[in-house]
């Protein structure tokens, strides 16, 4: 099993979680974030004055899935939330030991 | 003799400028503070409307508009008796005279209140609660009083249509003697947690000072309606103005660059408001704008004072401008009371004046503010702890967050 860690443009949550749907992919955490990449975050005015904004805000989806899903996954994330511009985001595989539905007590490829 | 209409008018011109400090300039300055401190910056406008409230009548009125002591302070203590009040002011003829005074209290409140902006996400609530009557009595009360109230400005043919000098002058040098006196903020990066409070704060403040400069007419006719119209086309010059700027210097305009312009045009049209025509407003405003920017966006980093939000960058020197407008600007066919026009007119009386006002209020204010705000600071301190400033003042001063989003 594997965890997907995708961390996108807040504007690009909606078609993300619209894609995985159809691939099947229904659980997912997200949260907010902030960060920053390469390009160290943007520079913003306030009166005439320039201020660097480095850290910028994110949007976070977390996946567990199985790992014959993993590629889908990726492909997916991938395509529907890239505009080609600085600031898409990344993507985090991370292999994860077992997973426990706590309502019932099943464990690891039933749990997900 | 009084009059229904002006009565009915003035009513209305104190509710507006009411509503320029709570909610417009609580609304405006919040905007531009940190998530962590929204709401004591808004307290700090919010409680110098309360205290000033109850200053004004217990002694500020009387001082200020009651008789005179050779040029320098009123000679009537308190105002405190209704039935005192309902006599006609000698200044506002056919109003009654506790409305000239609930209404003058108006421009009180709202100085204060501007004053909060150059030392927000810093200062002691206490502090400032305490830095409040003391700088209305030593500060505000006697700068009225030389302009307004009968005092040795007045008589030296000082004009200032609705506070240029007493509201935006004052305001901004005292911000500007309490910045340095407090010291820089240890992050002074300005980023405004939300913009669409400033908005609202800007829309609020632009509303109000119809009823700041028109009512400053003292009543409902031609003159009220000459000074909103070029309280209105002084605004929005100012607005255009500093979007031009931004644009020039930064390449795109910002909503906070207009807001900002917006302010300065209506700050540089306040003194004027009643004295010149629609295209010296114009001129005022936009100048104001490119003045005002020049003064937050190069004069402060050189200098290095923490005015957090530009009070004397934006009020102060909006206040010069407009004075001085009047000198240059000033009509004598506008406005009876005028005696004499600016410096178009062919005379040099008024605009000689103008500067002895402007030059004088700025000496007054900078001296007698930073002195009562080093003997604030030495007696109790003026300033938070570094960690409550770390961590924000919601929280640490009043046990209160603005966002409770989980």
């Amino acid at each position: 099993m594997k965890r997907i860690t995708a961390i996108i443009r807040r504007e690009k949550l909606e078609d993300v979680k619209d894609a995985l749907e159809l691939v099947g992919i229904h659980g997912m955490t997200v949260s907010d974030v902030r960060g920053r990449g390469q390009q160290m975050g943007i520079r913003e005015s306030y009166r005439g004055m320039d201020y660097c904004v480095d850290l910028i805000p994110k949007v976070q989806i977390e996946v567990v899935v199985d790992s014959e899903d993993l590629e889908k996954v990726i492909e997916t994330v991938t395509e529907n939330a890239r505009t080609g511009d600085i600031g898409d985001g990344k993507i985090f595989i991370t292999d994860v030991l077992d997973v426990v539905r706590i309502r019932t007590g099943e464990r690891g490829k039933k749990a997900i | 003799m009084l009059n229904s209409g002006d009565t009915a008018w003035m009513l209305i011109s104190t509710a507006l400028v009411i509503l320029m400090t709570i909610p417009g300039v609580a609304m405006f300055y919040s905007g531009l503070t940190k998530r962590e401190n929204v709401l004591n910056t808004i307290f700090l406008s919010f409680v110098s409307f309360g205290v000033v409230s109850l200053l004004w009548f217990l002694f500020g009125y009387g001082l200020i508009f009651g008789g005179d002591i050779s040029g320098i302070i009123g000679s009537q203590i308190s105002s405190i008796s209704l039935t005192a009040l309902n006599s006609a002011s000698e200044y506002a003829p056919t109003i009654p005279g506790g409305l000239f005074a609930i209404f003058q209290m108006t421009f009180a409140a709202i100085t204060v209140a501007l004053i909060s902006g150059a030392v927000v996400e810093r200062i002691r609530f206490s502090s400032w609660i305490i830095f409040i009557p003391l700088w209305f009595t030593f500060v505000y009360v006697p700068v009225a009083h030389w302009v307004w109230g009968g005092g040795f400005l007045q008589n030296l043919g000082v004009y200032d249509f609705a506070g240029g000098l007493v509201v935006h002058l004052t305001s901004g040098i005292a911000a500007l003697a309490l910045a340095l006196v407090i010291g820089p903020r240890y992050d002074q990066k300005l980023m405004p947690h939300h913009l669409g409070y400033s908005v609202i704060g800007t829309g609020l403040l632009w509303f109000g000072w119809f009823g700041f400069n028109a009512g400053s007419a003292l009543s409902a006719g031609n003159l009220a309606t000459d000074a909103m119209i070029v309280t209105n086309t002084s605004a929005a010059a100012g607005m255009l103005g500093w979007m031009l700027m931004d644009r020039i210097k930064t390449g795109k305009p910002t909503l906070l660059g207009a807001l900002s312009g917006a302010v300065a045009g209506l700050a540089s049209i306040t003194p004027a408001a009643g004295f010149v025509d629609i295209g010296a407003s114009i001129f005022i405003g936009f100048l104001a704008a490119v003045i005002c920017y020049l003064a937050v966006s190069w004069l402060k980093p050189l200098l290095g004072y923490d005015d957090a939000l530009d009070v004397f960058g934006i009020h102060g020197v909006s206040g010069v401008i407009g004075t001085i407008g009047v000198g240059l600007f000033a009509i004598p066919s506008l406005n009876p009371a005028l005696s004499g026009g600016g410096l178009i007119t062919g005379s040099t009386a008024l605009f000689t004046s103008q500067v002895i006002g402007v030059v004088t209020v700025v000496i007054y204010t900078f001296t007698v503010t930073y002195i009562l705000a080093s003997l604030l600071k030495k007696w109790r301190g003026l300033r938070v702890e570094r960690e409550d400033e770390i961590q924000g003042l919601d929280i640490n001063l009043h046990e209160e967050t603005g966002y409770r989003l989980t």
